[in-house]
């Protein structure tokens, strides 16, 4: 390599502002974390280095458990996304022309204008005992008392799941939109039922698409806080409240950074489990992404 | 009972709004055949196609194969299986896969549809590919398993949608005889659409010459060539000179074209009588016109002509020259036998020409 110097420097004023901002804001703050993670307390104001933080997690049964609800519950969401998307995907991408298809994706978009606290709240005023179903049920006589919504593991998947369809139609769509036409038709024309055609030919091909968008709305959900929290409430039991709870109400922040940690650690394993199983690699996902 | 045909298309007839895609064609292909339809862009022949694959419904009439009406029988319950102009192989599958589909989607068992699919593949000369990856494959090896694909399933008819159209000349060249050789090898009937002549005069049995939407002549492509029915078929099939003038005299078969600069054309007319003063056209295919340096080598020929050659278009065996005539607007085009002695003619020089009455096809425009 033997750029010239300005060339050089042009590159490097370039990277510049990425770079300061990776490390400044991702890096360096995940050290930090990890740092404080592996910190105990004996006394006030006196900590040394140990495994106690993490100790902790496995033993203590309401860590582990909500810990792994978050993960199984997580995967559940994307994939009631991934089954709610494809078709309307698949719609978008296939079926739709010009400004139909521009009004479709304008659509999907909408609910995002509004910040995911409001829309969590829409639900809310949805869902709750004195809310809107509730007062139609109640209405219309199918009901004879107000019903309660809110607060359950349904209202929590709900709020993820709509709050994850975005991100999983677009990759979706432009997975299908690349599909050839002509190769459907002969899936069809070699004697295909739809159902072949679907398995054999249009989810292969859409499946660079398919974990793309999983891997979007796993981490998403994941990582949420607002939607259990309101959703659920004391039902919620999100490992992010947990997290919160550390920090924010308990003071203990070294404990904090270790579930941080933990957290990263199960998503990363579970989107490699995924890409493993789907025999995907993350570049070509990453592209479709 | 002998089987008497394999596809019949009855009065057909595919509106798209307004606007006749195809407007009531009727033909019928026997076992076997290579049958072309040969057309130029836009002219209703892949809507055509598509239709017989079971892709667009006809408006009206009927498409019948072994004599059974396809109306209502959706693409993958028809025994015609269709070889696309981009191909549309499975990127997803290996050739083998691709190969076997058809097979499996039928319910045979994987382990028969493998075997069957590799045996398909050792006729088309592919043997030992079952495991590549269709994108490692050149483009005559991927038209051969789009083929296979289709031949594996032993359908009545196999419909091929320019399917070399992608393909370089060399290619195209030598696809056009192993095609031709698949057909008779596996003797099942093909239906092949094109806009190419030369790729449908070469392997066709018979040609269907298509053009807005409706059939301009069915035939041999001999009889296209040398008896084209309407001055579509004679300017569209092969290279041809076109003039147009009034009919001046007919008589006896006799008719000659008095064009608008007064040369006079000797022609005889092909079944269809003339009237005289009427417009006409007339066509001389360029290699029915004799080259001679003096005008009495083309003493036996009714139509005479001098001329200054313009352009040597140099092509091999299919060379021809371009020859600004007296009398004519557009300069004649003669091929140019290249074992002759004018073989190394220049721009510029004179020369004479001549062709007979025979040679003329005279249409009233």
């Amino acid at each position: 390599m033997s750029a010239k110097p300005d060339t050089r420097l042009t590159l490097f004023l370039l990277l510049a502002p990425a770079v300061l901002w990776l490390g400044l804001l991702i890096v360096l703050p995940h050290v930090e974390i990890l740092i404080l993670s592996f910190s105990e307390r004996v006394a006030p104001r006196v900590y040394v280095f140990g495994f106690g933080n993490y100790l902790e997690f496995f033993t203590e049964p309401l860590y582990w458990r909500t810990f792994a609800r978050t993960a199984i519950m997580s995967i559940l969401v994307t994939v009631l996304t991934l089954v709610l998307a494809f078709p309307i995907a698949l719609y978008i991408a296939r079926v739709a022309q010009g400004r139909l298809r521009a009004m479709l994706l304008l659509l999907c978009l909408l609910p995002f204008w509004v910040s995911e606290l409001v829309r969590t709240l829409g639900w809310m005023m949805l869902l709750r005992e004195t809310g809107v179903i509730s007062y139609v049920l109640q209405a219309t006589g199918l009901t004879g008392q107000r019903i309660e919504f809110l607060y359950n593991d349904g209202a929590v998947i709900l709020g993820l799941v709509y709050g994850g369809l975005l991100f999983m139609i677009v990759p979706l769509a432009n997975a299908l939109e690349s599909l050839e036409p002509a190769v459907v038709e002969a899936g069809f024309d070699l004697g295909g039922s739809r159902w072949t055609v679907l398995r054999r030919i249009v989810v292969p091909h859409a499946m660079p698409g398919i974990v793309a968008g999983s891997i979007i709305v796993f981490m998403l959900t994941v990582g949420n806080f607002a939607t259990p929290v309101l959703l659920g409430g004391k039902n919620g039991l999100w490992f992010t409240e947990q997290i919160y709870a550390q920090f924010i109400t308990r003071f203990n922040w070294p404990q904090g950074a270790a579930f941080g940690m933990l957290l990263l650690l199960l998503s990363s394993a579970i989107v490699w489990a995924g890409l493993r199983l789907t025999g995907q690699s993350l570049g070509t996902t990453l592209k479709q992404a | 009972m002998a089987q008497s045909t394999d596809l019949d298309l009855v009065s057909v007839v595919k509106r798209f709004g307004a606007h006749a895609a195809v407007n009531d064609v009727s033909f019928s292909v026997a076992p076997g055949e290579f049958f072309s339809i040969l057309g130029p862009s836009g002219c209703g022949k892949t809507t055509l196609m598509r239709m017989i694959a079971g892709f667009e419904n006809p408006t009206s009439g009927d498409i019948r194969i072994r004599d059974k009406s396809m109306i209502g029988v959706p693409a993958n319950k028809r025994p015609v299986n269709m070889v696309f102009q981009s191909l549309a192989l499975f990127p997803m599958m290996s050739v083998g896969e691709n190969v076997a589909y058809g097979l499996t989607c039928r319910g045979v068992s994987r382990a028969e549809a493998e075997e069957r699919a590799n045996r398909m593949l050792e006729r088309v000369g592919l043997k030992g590919f079952g495991e590549r990856h269709v994108t490692a494959l050149s483009g005559g090896q991927r038209q051969r398993v789009a083929i296979a694909r289709c031949l594996v399933l032993e359908p009545t008819l196999v419909l091929l949608d320019e399917p070399l159209g992608a393909l370089d000349l060399k290619l195209r060249e030598h696809m056009k005889i192993e095609l031709k050789q698949l057909q008779a090898t596996f003797n099942t009937t093909f239906a092949y659409i094109t806009h190419d002549q030369s790729e449908a005069l070469v392997m066709s049995d018979r040609i269907a010459v298509m053009n807005q939407g409706g059939f301009e002549q069915v035939g041999s492509p001999r009889e296209l060539y040398h008896h084209p029915a309407t001055p579509f078929v004679a300017s569209f099939v092969g290279e041809t000179n076109r003039w147009q003038g009034d009919v001046a005299a007919a008589s006896n078969g006799a008719i000659s074209v008095r064009l608008p600069s007064g040369a006079v054309i000797q022609g005889r007319d092909h079944g269809q009588s003339q009237v005289v003063g009427k417009t006409a056209l007339a066509f001389v295919r360029p290699e029915a016109i004799a080259l001679a340096q003096e005008t009495s080598a083309l003493s036996g020929l009714p139509n005479r002509f001098e001329g200054r050659v313009s352009a040597v278009l140099f092509d091999g065996a299919n060379s021809s020259l371009l020859i600004d005539t007296v009398g004519f607007d557009e300069p004649v085009r003669a091929v140019l036998p290249q074992a002759g002695q004018l073989a190394g003619i220049q721009v510029g020089e004179a020369i004479h020409m001549g062709w007979s009455a025979d040679a003329v096809k005279v249409f009233s425009a």
